[in-house]
């Protein structure tokens, strides 16, 4: 936050007879990163790319007689689409049982006994600090294929076992936020809550966690956007999704210049997904930090 | 619910209510309360001054066990307050604190602040509770500001709020901790008016405070500490006039 | 040393615990190129990453509106695709059109696997940085410039002397998170057959058939590393706190 040099006079406030005598603003030294600035470059971009593609696809058909690019990117679109679905169905159940573990983590770091708040401290760090393609290995190649309980054989498909691989650094990173958000909110609280003769649990969920659920929506939101752009790590491991369709598509098509329109298609889909909640993540924080 | 420690020996009103004998406490390896030791007998009003650092606002705490007292002994209506087995709920019944940051709930209305406690912690019915908010919302004159969220009062209102939200527990002992010290100036003296109605209704009173003229208006007895210890006390016409002690005769030479 | 290796071989045949890299040397050697790799990539990627983000931080105030929608662009996009796609973009797709090298060994990619990891990956960050490292130079408040100007400070030597210190200050604790991030996002370079440490210790698994193992080794590896990482950059922050910006813990 920039403090303006002008001074202002308060709404409601008696007129100064002699307005001090006004300097036109100084011009910073950066620009306020503007929101319609922001929709334009992004637009350019997207122009830039479409009227791209379309001389491309014009030059192949002048040149020679194939399909072309948009043609064949348009053949494709509904298996990539489909893969897309997956990467997002992949992401959702992820933050779920992320964000479910996370919290019940985070309020065990702050507990008020030491072992309990010492481990949940430690566990969280080691699933913050480890990377989470090694997590995701982790998972897949040391988790059972499938589970016998009770005699009954249940089966733990490969992607199953990515989301949860996905879902330990949500949990981590859930649990910070949880334990930042109760951090901050002022000591005064918990004694109003004290003197008042509420219990600690009632302090907790009728007075603490829903002040702390508005601070943890920024954070939250964008981990979210994090998280479905991590999804395609789990084609590494070898779980079918959009990235996987893509270059198989690329390999079935078997044209050079297909590379890269195809590629930026996948990435085209992506930011038009990821974008918008980032986008509202920034006005979220800002309606946040105005009301505070 | 915890049973109480000792049965509350039939406390009787012409005993005194809050009774602080030579206690001590230290935050790590600094000191604050070096043997404080005082009486208060219901209905009285009485002002704690001094510098700051003295001690009084963990005095306050140690009465409402917020804090915990390293040695002595705090009883409240016979009870004593540093029991372990102490039951807090039966404590918090009796003694009601307000604070200098108000500390009110900023996502409940100033209504909801006020039921709040009673309805959960006391368990009393939501429709009784609701009269008697209103009628303490009228009597802290905030009629009109049940909906209000604390964000959208000033600070004499929330302040009159946090008064009314520890009214409603039905205290016998009323602590005020500076709470007028965050104020400006011309909404102190709402809160003042509406602490000096409690204690002329009866209400057992203790604060902490720096306004002098309202101490020497209202209150019964007057307690000077400084550094953990009570260096001098009396009744307002005395203290004023013939503080003996020069620590007294000095920190009043600067504030008045 | 012998001793260290021969607990691990008894561990081996006793218990059936093959900790390989311990008491073999040359998987003992191939897992410490892989850490070596790991680290190098890690301190390429945080500098250029660096370098990239004072850059964009700088343009993004530039007079030239297209520079500046560049700049937006190019944060947008890099912030708002998944870095293994980017990654991928760049080695296969970027890879493609550029021209190989004849040499005497035989035809080489003009960039190697390792540079392009190194490329994507400070893209990728670099946008991050940008923005933090803006909103850094936006929190210096703009009475600070007048104040400098007032003394008789050119607008640049204000920026330097005064702006950039306070504002690399307030950005530390965001761009540490960044940069560590950044180091754990370096295991994504396994996907173009970089011989960083999880590629490695991939290839031992393979051969020895120790995925157990190996796994939890490199699991621990990576959380030391990053703890370490971690380490470093808070003792950093710490020094150059500025009393009373920021949060107090």
């Amino acid at each position: 936050m920039s403090v303006r040099s002008s001074i202002m006079v308060p709404r409601g406030a008696p007129l100064p007879v002699l307005l001090p005598l006004r300097r036109p603003a100084p011009r910073s030294l950066t620009l306020p990163l503007d929101a319609a600035w922001q929709r334009r470059a992004t637009l350019v971009v997207l122009v830039l790319l479409a009227s791209w593609l379309l001389c491309a696809e014009a030059l192949a058909q002048a040149g020679v007689a194939r399909p072309g690019i948009v043609a064949l990117l348009w053949k494709w679109t509904p298996v990539i689409f489909s893969g897309f679905l997956f990467n997002i169905l992949i992401s959702v159940l992820s933050m779920a049982i992320g964000t479910v573990a996370g919290v019940a983590l985070g309020l065990l770091q702050v507990s008020l006994v030491r072992p309990v708040r010492r481990s949940a401290w430690v566990v969280t760090q080691f699933f913050r600090n480890a990377p989470w393609l090694v997590i995701l290995f982790y998972c897949i190649l040391l988790i059972p294929f499938e589970f016998t309980i009770l005699g009954a054989t249940v089966p733990f498909p490969a992607w199953i076992k990515a989301v949860i691989g996905l879902s330990l650094p949500v949990m981590a990173y859930v649990s910070e936020f949880v334990r930042g958000a109760v951090s901050s909110i002022p000591s005064g609280q918990w004694e109003a809550a004290e003197s008042l003769a509420f219990s600690r649990l009632q302090t907790m969920t009728m007075i603490i966690l829903p002040q702390c659920v508005k601070r943890l929506l920024p954070p939250w939101m964008n981990l979210y956007a994090i998280l479905t752009m991590a999804t395609p790590l789990v084609s590494i491991v070898g779980v079918q999704e959009a990235m996987t369709l893509t270059r198989a598509a690329l390999s079935s098509e078997g044209r050079f210049d297909l590379l890269i329109p195809m590629y930026l298609y996948i990435l085209v889909w992506f930011f038009l997904y990821c974008y918008p909640i980032s986008r509202y993540t920034v006005r979220l924080e800002q309606r946040h930090g105005r009301a505070s | 619910m915890t049973p109480s420690a000792r049965p509350t020996a039939a406390w009787t009103p012409d005993q005194p209510i809050v009774s602080v004998s030579d206690v001590h406490k230290s935050f790590g390896d600094v000191e604050v309360l070096k043997g404080i030791g005082f009486e208060v007998a219901k209905g009285e009003v009485i002002c704690i001054i001094g510098p700051s650092g003295s001690g009084k606002s963990t005095l306050l705490r140690c009465i409402n066990a917020l804090v915990p007292i390293n040695s002595g002994s705090i009883t409240v209506e016979g009870q004593e307050v540093n029991d372990p087995r102490l039951d807090k709920l039966a404590l918090r019944r009796k003694v009601g604190m307000v604070f200098q940051q108000y500390n009110l709930f900023p996502h409940r209305t100033a209504l909801a602040n006020i039921m709040m406690a009673p309805v959960h912690v006391l368990k009393q019915d939501r429709a009784e509770v609701l009269v008697r908010a209103r009628e303490l919302m009228r009597k802290v004159r905030l009629e009109g500001k049940e909906d209000s969220y604390p964000g959208e009062l000033s600070g004499g209102q929330q302040q009159r709020v946090a008064i009314a939200r520890s009214l409603a527990m039905n205290p016998d002992v009323m602590l005020f901790d500076e709470v007028t010290a965050a104020l400006d100036p011309e909404t102190v003296k709402e809160v003042l008016v509406t602490i000096r109605e409690l204690a002329e209704e009866g209400m057992t009173c203790m604060l902490v405070t720096h306004e002098m003229g309202f101490a020497r208006e209202l209150a019964d007895h007057i307690y000077f500490t400084d550094r953990g210890v009570i260096v001098e006390h009396g009744p307002p016409e005395t203290f004023f006039k013939q503080a003996s002690d020069p620590r007294t005769r000095e920190f009043l030479s600067q504030i008045l | 040393m012998d001793e260290f290796e021969s607990f691990f071989r008894w561990l081996h045949q006793a218990h059936g615990l093959n900790f390989s890299v311990a008491y073999d040397a040359y998987d003992r050697a191939q897992y410490l190129s892989g850490l070596w790799t790991t680290i190098k990539l890690s301190v390429l990627c945080i500098g250029v990453s660096l370098v990239i983000g004072v850059i964009g931080a700088w343009a993004q105030g530039a007079r030239f509106a297209p520079v500046r929608w560049a700049m937006h662009g190019y944060v947008a996009f890099f912030r708002n695709t998944p870095p293994l796609i980017q990654l991928y973009f760049f080695f296969f797709a970027i890879g493609s059109v550029l021209p190989g090298l004849v040499g005497d060994d035989g035809a080489r990619p003009l960039v190697s696997n390792f540079a392009w990891a190194v490329i994507a990956l400070s893209f990728f960050a670099g946008a991050l940085n940008v923005e933090i490292f803006r909103s850094g130079l936006e929190a210096v408040p703009q009475t600070t410039v007048e104040a400098a100007e007032s003394l008789g400070y050119t607008r640049l030597q204000a920026y330097v002397h005064v702006v950039l210190p306070l504002a690399v200050r307030i950005s530390l604790p965001a761009l540490g998170t960044n940069l560590v991030n950044l180091a754990k996002t370096t295991t994504l370079a396994y996907a173009i057959a970089v011989p960083e440490l999880l590629y490695v210790s991939a290839q031992i698994w393979s051969e020895q058939l120790n995925v157990r193992e190996m796994m939890n080794v490199v699991l621990v590896s990576y959380v030391g590393l990053i703890a370490v990482l971690v380490w470093v950059l808070h003792r950093w922050e710490r020094a150059l706190r500025v009393p009373g910006y920021g949060q107090d813990e």
